[in-house]
C-alpha cells in the first residue's frame, strides 16, 4: 500500500492513493488538479507538506525522474514528437549510448513491439506519430508511461479525444494495469466514465480537498454539488443589477455559428445593457466562439446580425470599427505588447480614430486621454512610459481594458477578464463591468470561474463541446444547473436529469 | 486599495516619468553616436593628415547615401519583425527602370525619377502582398523577390548598362545646391528626416512597432495588420527605388548586375543602430548612425591600406559587438 498524505498543492490538499485502486480526481477548471499533477511530477515544488511514496518521502526533480521512480503521468495535451516514430517516441531520452550515437531503429522497434504485445496493444512501432489518429497517439503515450514499469499512473482527461470503443480499450488497459502494487489517478469531467472505472472519488475545489467517497452509490448530482461548493455562497441572486428587460434592443444576434474544430453550432442574442455570461469547461469553444464572431477565426457557417443588419467581419479590425472590442484570455500572448509602454498599449485600439489627424498621431491627446483612463481605472504605475511588463497582472489587465474603453465600444467581449489577478483588482474589474452595462454597453463575459459568471451575468450561456447546451436566466442559474449543462455528455438526457 | 491614494500617483508621476523615459532613449542614442565618434577619433589619430579632412568627411557622407537609403527602408520592415532581402537587387532593378524611362523611352528626368521610385514601391507592394495576404515568411518572400529582381534587371536591360546622357540626372547626385556638399547627401538627409517623422509621429510607425511587438495582440486590438504590413513593405520599396536612382545618378549609368549584397549591408546598419531583428523597436536615428559607422570603418580602413578581406572581418566583428552591447543594455533595463 502506498499513500500520499499531506500534500499542499495550492492551499491545502490531501490525496491518498491505495494499491489496487483507481482514484477519480474531479474539480472545476482551475480547482488545482493540474497544479497537483505538476507537483507530483516535479515540475513545481510544494511550498509545504510532502508526498510519501511507498512509505518514504518522495523527492522528484522532474518528469523523467518521476517516471523512473514509477510515477507516470499522461497529460491532457499529447507530448509526442510528430516527426519521430512510435518507437522513438516511447524510448526518447532513454536510448542506450550506442543507439544515441547510431540510431538503430530495428532494435528500438523490436523493443516497442514486445512492449505492445505485453500490453495487448495493436500499434505499429515504425509509424510516425503524426500519421496516427489522436486515439492511437494517446495509446502511445500510455505505452510510454507503462514502459517505465510504473506503479502509479496519473491520467489527465485521457479520454477527451477518444470515441466510445477506444474508451473501452483504455479502460481495459487500466483494469489490467491495476494490481495490488499499482494504482491509478484518473482525472476526468465525464461522470459516466468515472462510474465505470473509478473505485473512489476525490473532489477538489479552489486548491483544497473537499470530499472523498466511494464511487459505488455516489450519484452524479452528489459529485457536481461537491465540485461547485455550497450554492448559497456563490448563488445567483441579489448581487448585481438584474433588471435587463426583455424589451431592450437586441444588439447582436448570433445564429448557428460554426468554426471548426471547436465551435459546432452556437446561437445567442445579446441585448443592450446586458452582461451575458459564457460558462463551460475548458475546450467547450467559448473563446473560439468570440474569436469567430469578430473575424479572428474562420467561420464555416452561421450568421451574425449587429443592430439588425447582417455582418460578416473578416478581421478584428472590422469588428472594432463597428464597435466590438475583444479582450483576449491570454493576456501576455494575445493582449499585450510586453516590451512597449503602458501608454502604447492603451492607445493602440484608438490610434486610427480619435488619436490621429491626417495619419499623424495626436500624441498629446492620446496621452491625456490614457492618463485620465488610467486614473479612473486605478492602473497603478509610476508613469505611463513604464514598460507594461513591469506592472502586476491586475494592472496590466486594467490597462488593456482601458485600451477598449478609450475606443468607446458598444459591445465588449471580456475573455477571462480576471484570470491570474489579485482579489482587489478582480473586484474593481467586476464593478467596472457592472457600471459599463448600466451605461448601456452590452457585455459578454467568458469565464471559467463560475462564481464570476454567476455574480455578473444577467443571463448565462452554457457551452458544451462546441454547442450551447442551455441559456439560463440569472434567477435560475446556480452552480449546479450550470455544471450539469457544462459536463453533460449527452445533452438530451441531461435536460431530463435536470427536471 | 482603490482609494484616491492609488489614483494620485498615476497622474502626478506621469510628468517626471516622461522625462525619465525620454532620457533613457537619449542615452541609447548617445551610446550609438558615441561609438561612431570613438571610431572617428581612432582613425583621426591613425591617419591625422588624410582621414579627418573636410574632403574625406564629404566622401564618407557621400558613400553612406545608398546604404543609408536602403537601411532607412529596411528599418520599417525590420520593426515589424520582418526582413527585406530584396532591397539590393530591387535597387538595381529600379536603377534599370530609371534608365529605361529616361534614356530608352525619353521620359523627362524629374518624371523618370518619380516613376523609378514608384516602381520601387511596386516591388514593395508585391513583397507586402506575399507577406501579408499569402502569409509567406518575409525571409522567403523577399529572398524570392531578390532573385526575381536580379533576373528582371538583366532581362529588361539586355544585361548591358544603360548610360545616362542628360547631365541633370547625374546632377541629382553629384551636383551641389549647397557649396561643397553633394546633393546626394542632402537627399539622404531629407529622406532620414522623413523616415524619422514617419516612424515617431505617424500611424505607420506606431502600427509597424505594434505589429513587431506582438502581431496577434495588434490584430485582436483592431489594428488592420495586413493593410499596414503591405504599407510598410511599400514604404521600404520606395526607399529602395530612391536608392536605385541615387546609385545610377552617381555612376552615370544603371548597372543591372550590381545590387546583390547591399541588402546585407543595409540590415547590418539597421542592427548596429539598435533596431531589434525580433521586431517592436525601430530607431531611424540609430539606423543612420549604423550606416555611418559602416562607411566610416570602410573609409578609414581603406585609408590605412587594410586589405579588403580584413575590412570584411572587422565589419563582421563590429556587428557582433554592437548587437552584444545592445543586448547587455537591454538586460540591464530588465533588472532596473
Amino acid at each position: 500500500m502506498k499513500t500520499f498524505p499531506g500534500v499542499r498543492a495550492l492551499s491545502e490538499m490531501d490525496l491518498e492513493l491505495h494499491g489496487g485502486e483507481v482514484l477519480a480526481l474531479v474539480g472545476e477548471n482551475g480547482a488545482g488538479k493540474s497544479t497537483l499533477m505538476k507537483v507530483l511530477t516535479g515540475v513545481h515544488h510544494p511550498d509545504a507538506g510532502e508526498f510519501r511514496y511507498l512509505g518514504r518521502p518522495l523527492r522528484v526533480s522532474g518528469p523523467m525522474d518521476a517516471a523512473q521512480q514509477g510515477l507516470a503521468i499522461i497529460h491532457q495535451e499529447l507530448n509526442l514528437i510528430p516527426s519521430l516514430t512510435v518507437a522513438q517516441n516511447i524510448y526518447l531520452g532513454r536510448e542506450d549510448l550506442a543507439a544515441r550515437l547510431l540510431t538503430r531503429p530495428r532494435q528500438l522497434e523490436a523493443r516497442a513491439q514486445s512492449l505492445f504485445d505485453e500490453l495487448g496493444m495493436d500499434l505499429d512501432p515504425s509509424a510516425r506519430a503524426e500519421d496516427l489518429p489522436v486515439a492511437q497517439q494517446q495509446m502511445v503515450e500510455i505505452a510510454k508511461a507503462l514502459s517505465f514499469d510504473a506503479r502509479v499512473l496519473i491520467m489527465d482527461e485521457p479520454t477527451a479525444a477518444l470515441n466510445e470503443s477506444e474508451v473501452e480499450t483504455l479502460h481495459a488497459l487500466i483494469r489490467d494495469f491495476v494490481t495490488e502494487r499499482t494504482g491509478v489517478v484518473y482525472i476526468s469531467h465525464r461522470m459516466e466514465e468515472l462510474r465505470r472505472i473509478a473505485d473512489r472519488v476525490q473532489v477538489i475545489r479552489d486548491g483544497e480537498f473537499v470530499d472523498d467517497f466511494p464511487m459505488a452509490g455516489a450519484s452524479m448530482d452528489d459529485v457536481v454539488t461537491k465540485m461547485v461548493g455550497r450554492p448559497v455562497e456563490t448563488g445567483g441572486s441579489g448581487s448585481g443589477p438584474r433588471d435587463v428587460r426583455e424589451d431592450r434592443e437586441v444588439i447582436l444576434s448570433v445564429e448557428h455559428l460554426r468554426s471548426r474544430p471547436l465551435v459546432e453550432d452556437v446561437s445567442f442574442d445579446l441585448r443592450e445593457g446586458e452582461i451575458l455570461g459564457f460558462a463551460g469547461l475548458m475546450g467547450a469553444g467559448r473563446s473560439e466562439t468570440a474569436r469567430a464572431l469578430i473575424g479572428s477565426l474562420p467561420r464555416q457557417g452561421g450568421s451574425v446580425r449587429y443592430r439588425g443588419r447582417p455582418v460578416s467581419w473578416r478581421s478584428p479590425a472590422q469588428a472594432a470599427r463597428a464597435g466590438i472590442g475583444y479582450l483576449p484570455e491570454d493576456r501576455k500572448r494575445l493582449g499585450l505588447m510586453l516590451e512597449a509602454s503602458v501608454l502604447r498599449n492603451m492607445e493602440l485600439s484608438s490610434l486610427g480614430e480619435r488619436f490621429q489627424r491626417g495619419g499623424f498621431v495626436r500624441d498629446g491627446a492620446a496621452r491625456a486621454a490614457a492618463e485620465e483612463k488610467a486614473g479612473a481605472l486605478h492602473v497603478r504605475t509610476p508613469h505611463l512610459d513604464q514598460p507594461i511588463k513591469n506592472l502586476s497582472g491586475g494592472n496590466q489587465q486594467k490597462a488593456v481594458i482601458g485600451r477598449w474603453l478609450l475606443k468607446d465600444c458598444d459591445v465588449l467581449i471580456f475573455d477571462e477578464p480576471t484570470r491570474g489577478i489579485d482579489v482587489g483588482a478582480k473586484e474593481e474589474i467586476h464593478t467596472l463591468l457592472e457600471d459599463l452595462a448600466a451605461q448601456g454597453r452590452s457585455i459578454i463575459v467568458i469565464s471559467s470561474e463560475l462564481p464570476e459568471v454567476l455574480r455578473l451575468a444577467h443571463r448565462v450561456v452554457v457551452m458544451n463541446q462546441g454547442r450551447v447546451s442551455g441559456v439560463l436566466e440569472a434567477a435560475e442559474a446556480d452552480p449546479e444547473s450550470v455544471m450539469r449543462l457544462a459536463t453533460a455528455e449527452d445533452l438530451t438526457t441531461t435536460t431530463e436529469g435536470h427536471r | 486599495m482603490s482609494t484616491a491614494a492609488t489614483d494620485a500617483p498615476t497622474s502626478e508621476a506621469a510628468a517626471p516619468g516622461r522625462s525619465r523615459g525620454a532620457r533613457r532613449v537619449r542615452i541609447q542614442q548617445l551610446l550609438a553616436a558615441g561609438t561612431l565618434v570613438l571610431i572617428f577619433i581612432a582613425f583621426s589619430i591613425a591617419s591625422p593628415t588624410i582621414f579627418p579632412t573636410w574632403g574625406n568627411i564629404v566622401t564618407i557622407l557621400y558613400s553612406t547615401v545608398v546604404i543609408g537609403l536602403l537601411a532607412l527602408g529596411a528599418t520599417f520592415v525590420i520593426t515589424t519583425a520582418g526582413i527585406d532581402l530584396s532591397v539590393g537587387t530591387g535597387m538595381a532593378l529600379c536603377a534599370v527602370m530609371s534608365g529605361m524611362f529616361i534614356v530608352n523611352w525619353g521620359v523627362p528626368v524629374p518624371i523618370g525619377i518619380v516613376l523609378a521610385i514608384l516602381f520601387g514601391g511596386f516591388v514593395g507592394l508585391v513583397n507586402g502582398f506575399n507577406v501579408a495576404i499569402l502569409d509567406l515568411p518575409p525571409f522567403i518572400a523577399t529572398l524570392a523577390m531578390m532573385m526575381v529582381a536580379s533576373g528582371l534587371a538583366l532581362v529588361i536591360s539586355g544585361a548591358a548598362p544603360i548610360y545616362f546622357e542628360d547631365g541633370s540626372y547625374m546632377g541629382f547626385s553629384t551636383g551641389m545646391l549647397i557649396p561643397s556638399i553633394p546633393n546626394a547627401v542632402l537627399v539622404l538627409l531629407v529622406a532620414a528626416v522623413i523616415a524619422a517623422i514617419l516612424m515617431s509621429r505617424t500611424l505607420l510607425g506606431r502600427y509597424a512597432t505594434a505589429i513587431g511587438s506582438n502581431r496577434e495582440a495588434a490584430d485582436l486590438a483592431g489594428v488592420d495588420v495586413k493593410k499596414w504590413l503591405i504599407i510598410v513593405y511599400v514604404v521600404g520599396g520606395l526607399f529602395t527605388g530612391l536608392a536605385g536612382v541615387m546609385i545610377s545618378a552617381r555612376l552615370g549609368s544603371a548597372q543591372p548586375a550590381t545590387g546583390m549584397g547591399y541588402e546585407l549591408d543595409a540590415i547590418a546598419a539597421v542592427v548596429i543602430g539598435g533596431t531589434s531583428l525580433a521586431g517592436g523597436r525601430g530607431t531611424v536615428f540609430g539606423t543612420m548612425i549604423g550606416a555611418l559607422i559602416i562607411s566610416v570603418l570602410t573609409n578609414g580602413l581603406q585609408i590605412l591600406s587594410i586589405p579588403q578581406e580584413w575590412q570584411d572581418v572587422l565589419l563582421g566583428a563590429v556587428i557582433l559587438v554592437a548587437v552584444y552591447i545592445d543586448r547587455l543594455r537591454r538586460r540591464s533595463e530588465h533588472t532596473a
